[in-house]
C-alpha cells in the first residue's frame, strides 16, 4: 500500500474513532437517565475502538498488532453488554429510572403478574 | 454418583473453551508457535480446572456461510447504529422516549440465548435489562422508540438476529424450530396486514 492511502486511512480511522468516542462523552451528560446514559457510555464507543485499533493494526501491520486487535475488540465486545447489562438490572431493581421516559414497560407488566 | 460416561461428557463440554482460552493466549502473546501452544494449553488446564464452569450444552453445529454472515450483518449492524447513537447524543432536541421491550425469542438453548443477548447489547440502541431463562425471554431497554410500529420493527430485528444465530449455531432442532415458525408466521402476517388495509379501505 502506498504511504499516501495509509495516512489517508489513518486521518479516517482515528478521527472516526475521536468522534466516537465524543458522541459517547455527549451523550453521557446529555440523556436524562441510567438507562439512557448506559447507551452512551457502552456503544458508539465500540465502533470507537474498532477503528482506533484497525487503525494501529494497519499501521503496524504485523501476526502480533493484527491478533492482539483482534483479541482487543472480541474481549471489549463480550465485556462490555455484561457490565451494561448488571449496571441496567441494578438501575431497574432499585427504580434509579425515570418511568415518565418510556413508552412502554413491558417487564414492569409482568412484575405485577407474579 | 457419576457413571464414566457423564464423566467424560462433562470433560467433553469444557474443550471448547480451552481452545478458546488457549487462542486467547497465543493472541496475546502474538505468536503461533509450539511453546505458545503447549504453554497456552496448561494454563487453559490450569484456568479450567481451577474456574469451573457450569456446563453448557453444546450444539455441535456450526455453518460456516451463515456464521460468516452473521458477523458481517452484526459489524454493519454496529456502524449503522453507533452512528445513530452518537446523533442522538449530539442532535439539538434531545429525545426521551425509550421502552422496555419483552422480547420471546423461539430457541430453547441456553447458548442461543446468551449469543442473542449479546448479540443485540452489542448493537448500539438496546441494553439487556433482565432475562427469563425458562421461557427465552429478553427484557431489552431500547432507546428512542416512538411508535407501535417502530417497537415491531425492533421486535423482528432482534428475531432476525437470533435466527442468523441459530443457522450458523444452533443445533439441528433448534434450525427446525425456526423453519416450521417462521414463514406461517410472515404469510399470516402479510395476509393479516392485507385484510387489515382493505378493511380499513371499505369502511
Amino acid at each position: 500500500m502506498s504511504a499516501v492511502l495509509i495516512d489517508v486511512l489513518t486521518a479516517i480511522l482515528v478521527l472516526a474513532g475521536a468522534t466516537m468516542c465524543l458522541a459517547a462523552g455527549i451523550g453521557l451528560n446529555r440523556f436524562p437517565d441510567v438507562l439512557s446514559r448506559l447507551h452512551a457510555a457502552t456503544k458508539p464507543q465500540i465502533l470507537g475502538l474498532m477503528a482506533v485499533t484497525a487503525d494501529v493494526a494497519i499501521n503496524n501491520f504485523s501476526v502480533g498488532t493484527v491478533t492482539l486487535s483482534i483479541a482487543i475488540v472480541v474481549f471489549q465486545a463480550l465485556t462490555a453488554p455484561m457490565a451494561a447489562h448488571l449496571v441496567g438490572r441494578a438501575a431497574y431493581a432499585t427504580e434509579h429510572l425515570r418511568p415518565d421516559l418510556l413508552i412502554v414497560d413491558e417487564l414492569k407488566d409482568r412484575r405485577a403478574a407474579r | 454418583m457419576t457413571t464414566p460416561r457423564e464423566r467424560l461428557e462433562a470433560v467433553g463440554n469444557q474443550i471448547p473453551p480451552l481452545i478458546a482460552l488457549t487462542v486467547l493466549w497465543m493472541l496475546l502473546w502474538g505468536k503461533f508457535s509450539w511453546l505458545n501452544l503447549l504453554v497456552g494449553l496448561g494454563v487453559g488446564i490450569v484456568v479450567t480446572v481451577a474456574f469451573y464452569l457450569v456446563p453448557v450444552q453444546q450444539s455441535g453445529r456450526v455453518h460456516p456461510l451463515h456464521a460468516v454472515l452473521f458477523f458481517v450483518r452484526l459489524i454493519v449492524d454496529i456502524v449503522r447504529a453507533s452512528i445513530d447513537v452518537s446523533w442522538l447524543a449530539v442532535k439539538p432536541r434531545l429525545v426521551t422516549s425509550n421502552a422496555i421491550l419483552e422480547i420471546r425469542l423461539r430457541t430453547r438453548s441456553d447458548l442461543i440465548l446468551t449469543w442473542t443477548g449479546v448479540a443485540t447489547s452489542i448493537v448500539p440502541g438496546s441494553i439487556v435489562v433482565d432475562i427469563d431463562r425458562e421461557s427465552s425471554i429478553l427484557y431489552l431497554h431500547v432507546l428512542n422508540m416512538n411508535s407501535a410500529g417502530e417497537i415491531e420493527r425492533f421486535r423482528r430485528r432482534v428475531l432476525d438476529t437470533e435466527r442468523r444465530i441459530v443457522r450458523g449455531f444452533g443445533s439441528r432442532e433448534d434450525v427446525e424450530r425456526m423453519r416450521g415458525v417462521r414463514p406461517e408466521n410472515r404469510r399470516s402476517e402479510r395476509r393479516r396486514r392485507a385484510e387489515g388495509t382493505t378493511g380499513k379501505g371499505q369502511s
